[in-house]
């Protein structure tokens, strides 16, 4: 649906919990990491949209759309991060959701700087402790909508 | 970009963009001052959709026969709401049913997730607020599932047209189903994973429960079903229209959207009440009803007696 009606993200300091969409996208059987984090998000508060594995980029707009996500988490273990996140972003942007983008996974560091000009929020790697990951995805949610 | 109007997102919503009707869900869902006009909004046109419940045990397989009732539904927009428990300790959630559903609905399936969120009876009042907005927009089937254990949970799925209870081979004898208070609201059992040993003997634990009497001249028919295969998902939705027709026909399905109604308004009326006592707890003559209570001179009944009577002011008096 080409028409975006301007509707801008709602969440971030209301009471109203975050909603978090949580996908891998494309060829990707590791889903353990993902599951983790689901599990974390969840004792933080959030509530996870869990879409599990072999995700398209088409597939996770419309849950977005449908859930009115306030933030997307993606995990990726397959190498693909610089050819799949990239179009997450742009696929979210052309959709006009105005939802941030984060990347949880192994992704080398000399590749994090290229995500994060690509327009994703965030990237956490196999060290980041739940507390990181949590306040990754408030501060990207917080970022993308300063005005509230 | 200025903020849409009610009246935009309802349009949009109509002509199938989800991102308006995602966004009227959300607002529905928080239960707040905007909440009550969206409801108003979309009750002007609601009452066209079906409402089909789907209730059972966790891991029963009501997702999946969800997402494959809505698949076989031949609708042009069907819709699904999905509700899981949220944590009661930390208010978050864990929305699975998606990932049951992905590989079997259309694009054209609209689900929405939904958390049981804390607020008391808060589901009782989101959950017809949030069909009554997909009704609106135009979306038909509209299949409601949530997991059968909790009287909240039990009551939204039977709140619907037609309710499907889903177990499970070995999930109990006769004297288990009498228990269990959601076999009382099935208009239709399912016997999931029926490619499983003693399928039939959970069958004829149905049917023996089912013998020993049913509310009037609708005896829930059971149907045995694979849905991971897909298997008896079309004889299942050929007993849903079977029910339909009967509703129709019997002037049933009036009479029960009547009940519905009169049991929204009253949980909502529970609900306003709630919140005002717990407010007058707190305040000038609550407080001090509680010293009394803790001195021990007055009872915690007598207490309650005494604010209701200042929530309630003519609360006629009892024999």
């Amino acid at each position: 649906m080409s028409e975006t009606l301007g509707i801008s993200p709602l969440s971030a300091d209301d009471q109203e919990p975050l909603r978090v969409v949580l996908a891998k996208l494309g060829f990707d059987g590791h889903d353990r990491g993902l599951k983790v984090v689901a599990r974390t998000l969840r004792d933080a508060g959030m509530e996870v949209i869990y879409l599990g594995l072999r995700q398209t980029t088409d597939s996770i707009v419309a849950a977005c759309e449908q859930e009115d996500a306030d933030v997307i988490g993606l995990s990726m273990h397959n190498a693909g991060h610089l050819t799949l996140a990239p179009r997450m972003v742009q696929a979210v942007e052309e959709a006009g959701l105005g939802v941030p983008v984060v990347i949880g996974g192994i992704v080398p560091a000399e590749d994090v700087t290229v995500l994060i000009e690509a327009g994703v929020a965030a990237v956490l790697g196999p060290g980041a402790s739940t507390e990181e990951v949590v306040a990754a995805v408030r501060a990207a949610v917080a970022h993308q909508s300063p005005a509230r | 970009m200025s903020a849409p109007s009610l009246d935009e997102l309802f349009e949009s919503a109509r002509t199938g963009n989800r991102r308006a009707l995602g966004r009227l869900l959300t607002m529905v869902e928080r239960q707040d001052d905007n909440a009550v006009m969206v409801s108003e909004r979309a009750h002007r046109d609601a009452g066209q959709a079906r409402v089909i419940g789907v209730t059972g045990a966790p891991g029963s397989g009501k997702s999946t026969i969800t997402g494959r009732l809505a698949a076989v539904s031949g609708a042009a927009r069907p819709a699904i709401l999905a509700i899981d428990p949220s944590s009661p300790l930390t208010g978050g959630a864990i929305l699975g049913d998606r990932i049951r559903m992905d590989n079997n609905v259309s694009s054209s399936t609209f689900i929405r997730s939904m958390a049981t969120r804390g607020h008391a009876g808060g589901l009782a009042v989101a959950v017809p607020d949030a069909v009554r907005v997909l009704d609106a927009a135009g979306c038909d089937p509209i299949i409601v599932e949530t997991v059968g254990v909790g009287q909240v949970e039990v009551t939204v799925a039977a709140a619907a047209d037609t309710t499907v209870v889903v177990v499970t081979p070995g999930w109990g004898d006769a004297v288990q189903a009498n228990k269990a208070g959601l076999l009382e609201v099935a208009d239709i059992f399912v016997v999931n994973k029926a490619d499983r040993p003693d399928s039939r003997g959970a069958r004829r634990d149905l049917e023996l429960m089912l013998d020993l009497g049913h509310r009037g001249e609708w005896r829930a028919p059971i149907v045995l079903t694979t849905a991971t295969e897909g298997e008896g998902i079309d004889d299942l939705w050929s007993e849903i229209e079977r029910h339909t027709s009967y509703l129709h026909h019997s002037g049933e399905l009036i009479r029960r959207r009547c009940r519905r109604r009169r049991s929204e308004v009253a949980d909502r009326i529970e609900l306003g009440l709630r919140d005002r006592a717990l407010r007058i707890i707190d305040d000038q003559s609550g407080e001090s009803a509680m010293v009394r209570v803790e001195r021990h001179e007055l009872s915690p009944a007598a207490a309650a007696k005494q604010l209701l009577a200042t929530l309630i002011p003519d609360n006629p008096p009892e024999e």
